[in-house]
């Protein structure tokens, strides 16, 4: 479905991604993972075509999306479903104009069908009380649903999470980790997950990757990530959190 | 090492970049402009924050510059008893100079600041992204409403600024100073020509399209947080005020 060639980016000296090489099945959770700072999120930038890359190709069903202009771009874009880190809702807008944004834009729809559309993908995130609420209103978590609804208005083949869990508390985390599971089942979505969350990567993942010094190091289902033999993979995959803390607490 | 000649390089191709990335908003605005869909909504939005909330503003700057301008014109001409020039020299003042010059000014520090503030903070919380995401151009549906408001609402603020300066300038020279209305009014009609206030207007135009291709690049352009987005608002009205005096020197001695 989404095959990335050999991608290189930097950003004047600094080298980011250095020969990414990975294959993005079709209908499955895709994790990438790595640490902060390693360019995760810029690969992921990449695959939807926000950044050119310096060298090689994004295949997205055989095509090639690096040589497109901006305006094939945006019909390629129409495919796609993207969560930011922060929501990146618009802020001037209320959570249901935010939801109806891309069915204003992009469908024929009447004002009536756009706000039954806003509803019912509102209620999937569990958000329908805020409907007419202001982005600054919401919490983190809200948020994240709020553009998660957002994301999936016009019903993408592939969506891209940036950072889902990350600054949620963790009974929030698991139910945004479900929610994505939860879509994925239901519309055989393809999602391309960027986290540095273990748990929740062994949790809900078919397939996980690491990306490490701008190349992916480690690949395949989680069964083969746990038992990978890669120094980095092993201390990125221990390094639990929850484990390090019993410890400590144990020590005092 | 410090080189100068690397950082005066180094500064001189900032600078061109800066204004060759205007010129190409700029005209990227002018293309997209007839590109459906129309966004209506937004353009009225911003007609209305460009426009109706600055009336207050421009009201006041206007009716000041106007008082001002009586008080200082009549200290000068009381010197060779020239005083009933008074009203011709206000309004011309006005209509072809302080006018659209204060104005544009007064525009620029409250909407093309806030231009620049609002775009630049959808630029650092990824909103840009999000509409490039949705396959939305960011310049189609940002910049393009924003660009036509200031075009259309500076030269109206123009006019209003023109005539309440007018009339400030009438209070202070037949009221307070005691100039003969009859003569006040009848040199201004004679002196004042409607090209001196066509071409007031051309300038106007002209500010409005500056001060929001500044505002909305400095903001497109904005990069890093909430420093970032203060460092792009100070730059966009700092750039857009030094571009509309040059620009008004240049179209002065081209117009008039």
């Amino acid at each position: 479905m989404i095959k990335i060639v050999d991608l290189h980016k930097s950003f004047g000296k600094q080298k980011v991604l250095r020969g990414v090489n990975l294959d993005i099945p079709k209908g499955k959770i895709t994790f990438i993972m790595g640490r902060s700072g390693t360019g995760k999120s810029v690969l992921l930038k990449h695959i939807i075509g926000l950044i050119p890359p310096d060298k090689g190709q994004i295949l997205i069903d055989g095509q090639d999306i690096t040589q497109m202009s901006e305006k094939e771009l945006m019909q390629i874009r129409k495919r796609f479903g993207m969560l930011f880190q922060e929501g990146a809702l618009f802020d001037s807008l209320t959570v249901g104009e935010n939801v109806a944004f891309p069915l204003r834009e992009h469908t024929n729809l009447s004002e009536k069908e756009i706000w039954a559309r806003v509803e019912v993908k509102l209620a999937q995130v569990g958000l329908i009380e805020a409907i007419d609420k202001m982005p600054s209103e919401l919490s983190g978590g809200m948020k994240k649903r709020a553009a998660l609804a957002r994301a999936l208005a016009l019903d993408p083949e592939i969506v891209l999470f940036d950072e889902p869990t990350t600054g949620l508390d963790p009974l929030m985390q698991e139910s945004i980790a479900r929610l994505i599971e939860e879509t994925q089942e239901k519309h055989g979505l393809t999602c391309v997950v960027i986290s540095h969350d273990v748990p929740i990567a062994f949790a809900i993942a078919d397939k996980i990757a690491f990306l490490h010094e701008g190349v992916i190091i480690e690949e395949g289902p989680p069964e083969k990530i746990k038992a990978s033999k890669h120094p980095f993979v092993r201390s990125f995959i221990t390094a639990l959190p929850t484990g390090c803390k019993e410890e400590k607490n144990e020590k005092n | 090492m410090y080189n100068p000649v690397a950082a005066l390089g180094a500064f001189t191709i900032s600078i061109l970049e800066e204004m060759g990335g205007m010129a190409l908003m700029f005209l990227q605005t002018l293309g997209l402009t007839f590109k459906p869909p129309f966004r209506l909504r937004l353009f009225i939005k911003q007609m209305e924050f460009v426009g109706v909330k600055s009336t207050l503003v421009v009201v006041l700057t206007g009716l000041f510059s106007g008082m001002v301008l009586a008080l200082e014109g009549y200290y000068g001409f009381r010197k060779f008893g020239g005083e009933s020039l008074l009203g011709a020299t206000v309004a011309l003042s006005l209509v072809r100079e302080l006018g659209p010059v204060l104005t544009g000014l007064m525009v620029t520090a409250r909407a093309g600041s806030a231009m620049a503030a609002e775009i630049g903070t959808m630029r650092v919380t990824e909103q840009i992204d999000a509409l490039r995401v949705m396959a939305v151009n960011p310049i189609h549906y940002l910049v393009v409403p924003r660009f036509w408001a200031a075009v259309l609402m500076v030269p109206l603020l123009t006019v209003l600024a023109d005539l309440v300066g007018i009339a400030g300038g009438y209070f202070v020279g037949v009221i307070l100073l005691h100039i003969d209305a009859g003569v006040f009014v009848s040199k201004m009609k004679e002196l004042v020509e409607l090209v001196d206030i066509i071409n007031g207007l051309y300038k106007a135009f002209v500010f409005g399209a500056i001060l929001a291709v500044v505002g909305c690049f400095k903001g497109y352009n904005a990069r890093g947080g909430a420093e970032g987005v203060g460092k792009a608002t100070t730059q966009a009205v700092v750039i857009s005020s030094i571009s509309i005096l040059i620009a008004d020197y240049i179209l002065t001695s081209l117009l008039f």
